[in-house]
C-alpha cells in the first residue's frame, strides 16, 4: 500500500467512526447495512473472488449463524459472544461437507455454484419443519432496549450495532488483505486462474479450496450472528432466500470481484442508490414494488458491460493506488 | 540406476490406445528428447509422468521411488516440474506473482519466494517484465513464463512440452543455452518433448522415439535421425538427387 492509499483510508476510517454523533437514526441503519453487506461480500469474495469457487447459496451460511445463537440465546439464555462459536462450527461444517462432495467428485464452476444453492434450498425447507426455531413462523428474540447497553446480550441503541458492524468490517478486511499477501492468496490466485497449472506447480487444490470454504463459511457466520440479534426475528423463508444469497454477491461483483475494497465499494453504492431511490418515488407517492431488484438489474448490467472488473479497480487506477511491484 | 524409468506403460483413451508398453531411462544430469508425429503418445507419456493420468499398466519411478500412483502436486513435490503444451499462464497475475507461486512449494514464506522468483527471472530475460500481467505477454514471453514457474519449484527433472514451438531462431538458442547452463551448473535433469529438430539437436545428449504409441528408435541424436523407421515415420526421408 503506498502513502496516498494510507492517507484515504485514514481519512475513510474518521470519518466511519464520527457517523453515529452526526447522522440521523436513518443514516446509521443505512450505514449498517452497507457495513453487513460489505462485511458479507468479504466473506464471500474469499471464495469467489480469490479462490474462484463461485457459491450461490451464502445465504445458508447467514441464515444457519443467525439460528444457531438466537436459539441458544432464545431457549438457554446463552449470549452472542458464547453463539456465535457454535455458529461457526455449524457453518464451517456445513461449508466443508459441501467442499468434500465438489472437490472430491470433481464438481465444479456451474455444478458447483448449483450445489451451493441446493444446500441453501433444503436448509430452508428443513428450518421451516423445526418448531423449536419457529418453524415457518419465525423466531424472535426480545427486542432490544434502545436506551440501555448491554454489550454481553447485543442488547443496545443502534450505533452499537453501526459500531459492533464496522468493527468486523474493518478486521474482515485486514484478514483478507493479510490473506491475500500470504502462502494462501498466492495459492488461491492460482487455482482461480488456472487449477491444473496450480496442481503442476504443487498446490495441493483440494486442501486450499477447502480452507477457502472453510473460512468464509466461518466469516459468514458472524455476519448471522449479528443478523439475528439486531433484527430480532428469523424467518427462515427469508433468510435462507436464494434472492439473499445474491444481494450478499452483488456487492463485491460490482465493486470489483477478488478486490479488497470491491465488496465495501459495492456495497455502499448499491445500498445507497438503491435506498435513494426507493425514498424518492416514496416521497413522490410512487409505489413500485420490485423496484430495488430492478435497479440492481440495471446496475449489474451496466457494470457488466463498462466495468467488467468492477468499479473499484476503475477508481483505484484514477486515484492512484495501484500496486507497483 | 536412473533418475527417471518408464517401463512398460500403457494408457488407452476409450479404447484408443494412446500408449502401448513404452519403456525408457533418463538418467540423473541428462538431458532426453521425446520426439515422433502428431498423435505418437508423446504429451500422453509426459502427462503419465506428471501425475495427469495415472497408466493402465506399467510402472514409472523417480530416484527409485514409484510415482504412477501420485497427483500431479505430488509428482511436483517429488522434484518433478513441468511445462504444458498450451501454456497456461495464471493470467490475471503479475509475471512475478506468476513465478513466486511455482517458488512456494520450497520456500518457507511468500518474501523467500518473491527473491527466489526474481533470481530466475534474469536469465530468461523476463525481469523486465515482472511487474506486467501474465495476459499482456507475448507468446515467446509466455513460454518463458511456462519455464521459469517451472523452474521455480527447483525440479530435479524437468518436462519440457514443446517449449521452443513459436520462437524464432535466436530465442530458441537463447532458450537452449539456458537449459544447457542449468543442466551444467545445477545438474539439472531434462526430458523435452520438441519438433523444433534445431533445440533437440542442440540439446538432447540422448533421443527416444515415439510412433503410434511406441517406442520405434532411442540412442544418441546422430544416430537416431539416420535410423530408417524414423526417417519414414517422422522426419521424412531424404531423397537422392
Amino acid at each position: 500500500m503506498n502513502r496516498r492509499a494510507a492517507v484515504l483510508l485514514g481519512i475513510l476510517a474518521a470519518a466511519l467512526l464520527a457517523l453515529p454523533a452526526v447522522a440521523s437514526s436513518y443514516v446509521l441503519s443505512v450505514a449498517t447495512l452497507i457495513l453487513f453487506f460489505a462485511y458479507a461480500g468479504q466473506a464471500w469474495n474469499v471464495m469467489m473472488g480469490f479462490a474462484g469457487q463461485l457459491s450461490l447459496g451464502h445465504s445458508l451460511y447467514v441464515g444457519v449463524g443467525a439460528y444457531a445463537a438466537a436459539g441458544l440465546f432464545f431457549h438457554f439464555g446463552v449470549g452472542p459472544w458464547a453463539g456465535v462459536w457454535l455458529a461457526i462450527a455449524l457453518c464451517v461444517a456445513l461449508g466443508a461437507a459441501i467442499g468434500l462432495l465438489a472437490f472430491r467428485f470433481g464438481i465444479s464452476g456451474v455444478y458447483f455454484a448449483l450445489l451451493t444453492i441446493a444446500f441453501a434450498e433444503f436448509t430452508r425447507i428443513g428450518f421451516d419443519h423445526i418448531d423449536w426455531l419457529g418453524g415457518p413462523g419465525g423466531l424472535f428474540i426480545k427486542v432490544a432496549q434502545r436506551e440501555h447497553l448491554d454489550l454481553a446480550n447485543l442488547r443496545g441503541p443502534p450505533a452499537m450495532f453501526y459500531y459492533l458492524m464496522l468493527a468486523l468490517t474493518a478486521a474482515a478486511f485486514a484478514l483478507c488483505a493479510w490473506l491475500l499477501r500470504s502462502r494462501a492468496g498466492y495459492y488461491w490466485q492460482a487455482i482461480r486462474e488456472d487449477e491444473p497449472a496450480a496442481q503442476a506447480l504443487g498446490i495441493n487444490t483440494f486442501r486450499w479450496k477447502m480452507l477457502a470454504v472453510v473460512i468464509s463459511s466461518a466469516m459468514t457466520a458472524v455476519a448471522g450472528v449479528f443478523f439475528a440479534f439486531y433484527y430480532n426475528n428469523l424467518f427462515p423463508e427469508q433468510i435462507f432466500n436464494i434472492g439473499r444469497s445474491i444481494e450478499i454477491i452483488l456487492g463485491p461483483v460490482i465493486g470489483g470481484v477478488g478486490t479488497l475494497f470491491g465488496p465495501i465499494l459495492g456495497a455502499a453504492v448499491l445500498t445507497i442508490l438503491a435506498d435513494a431511490i426507493t425514498e424518492l418515488l416514496a416521497a413522490a407517492g410512487i409505489e413500485i414494488p420490485g423496484v430495488k431488484q430492478v435497479f440492481y438489474g440495471i446496475v449489474l448490467l451496466a457494470v457488466v458491460m463498462f466495468l467488467p472488473h468492477g468499479i473499484w479497480p476503475a477508481i483505484a487506477r484514477r486515484l492512484g493506488l495501484e500496486r507497483r511491484d | 540406476m536412473a533418475l527417471l524409468e518408464v517401463r512398460e506403460v500403457s494408457k488407452s483413451f476409450r479404447g484408443l490406445r494412446a500408449v502401448a508398453g513404452v519403456s525408457f531411462d533418463v538418467a540423473e544430469g541428462a538431458i532426453v528428447g521425446l520426439i515422433g508425429p502428431n498423435g505418437a503418445g508423446k504429451t500422453t507419456t509426459f502427462n503419465m509422468v506428471a501425475g495427469v493420468f495415472s497408466p493402465d499398466a506399467g510402472e514409472i519411478r523417480f530416484a527409485g521411488r514409484r510415482i504412477d500412483r501420485l497427483r500431479p502436486d505430488q509428482v511436483c513435490a517429488a522434484g518433478i516440474g513441468r511445462t504444458f503444451q498450451i501454456v497456461r499462464p495464471f493470467a490475471g497475475l503479475s509475471v512475478l506473482d506468476n513465478v513466486i507461486v511455482g517458488a512456494l512449494e520450497r520456500a518457507g514464506g511468500v518474501a523467500e519466494a518473491r527473491a527466489a522468483a526474481a533470481a530466475i527471472l534474469e536469465p530468461l530475460g523476463l525481469a523486465a517484465k515482472r511487474g506486467e500481467l501474465a495476459s499482456s505477454l507475448t507468446l515467446p514471453d509466455r513460454k518463458r513464463l511456462e519455464v521459469a514457474r517451472a523452474l521455480a519449484t527447483r525440479p530435479r527433472l524437468l518436462l519440457l512440452d514443446e517449449v521452443m514451438a513459436g520462437l524464432r531462431p535466436t530465442e530458441c538458442d537463447q532458450m537452449v543455452a539456458v537449459f544447457r547452463e542449468l543442466n551444467r551448473r545445477d545438474g539439472l535433469t531434462v526430458l523435452l518433448i520438441e519438433h523444433v529438430m534445431r533445440a533437440v539437436m542442440a540439446l538432447a545428449q540422448e533421443i527416444v522415439v515415439l510412433h503410434h504409441g511406441e517406442v520405434i528408435a532411442r540412442g544418441a541424436p546422430g544416430t537416431v535421425v539416420r535410423d530408417p523407421a524414423v526417417l519414414e515415420s517422422y522426419l521424412g526421408e531424404e531423397t537422392e538427387v
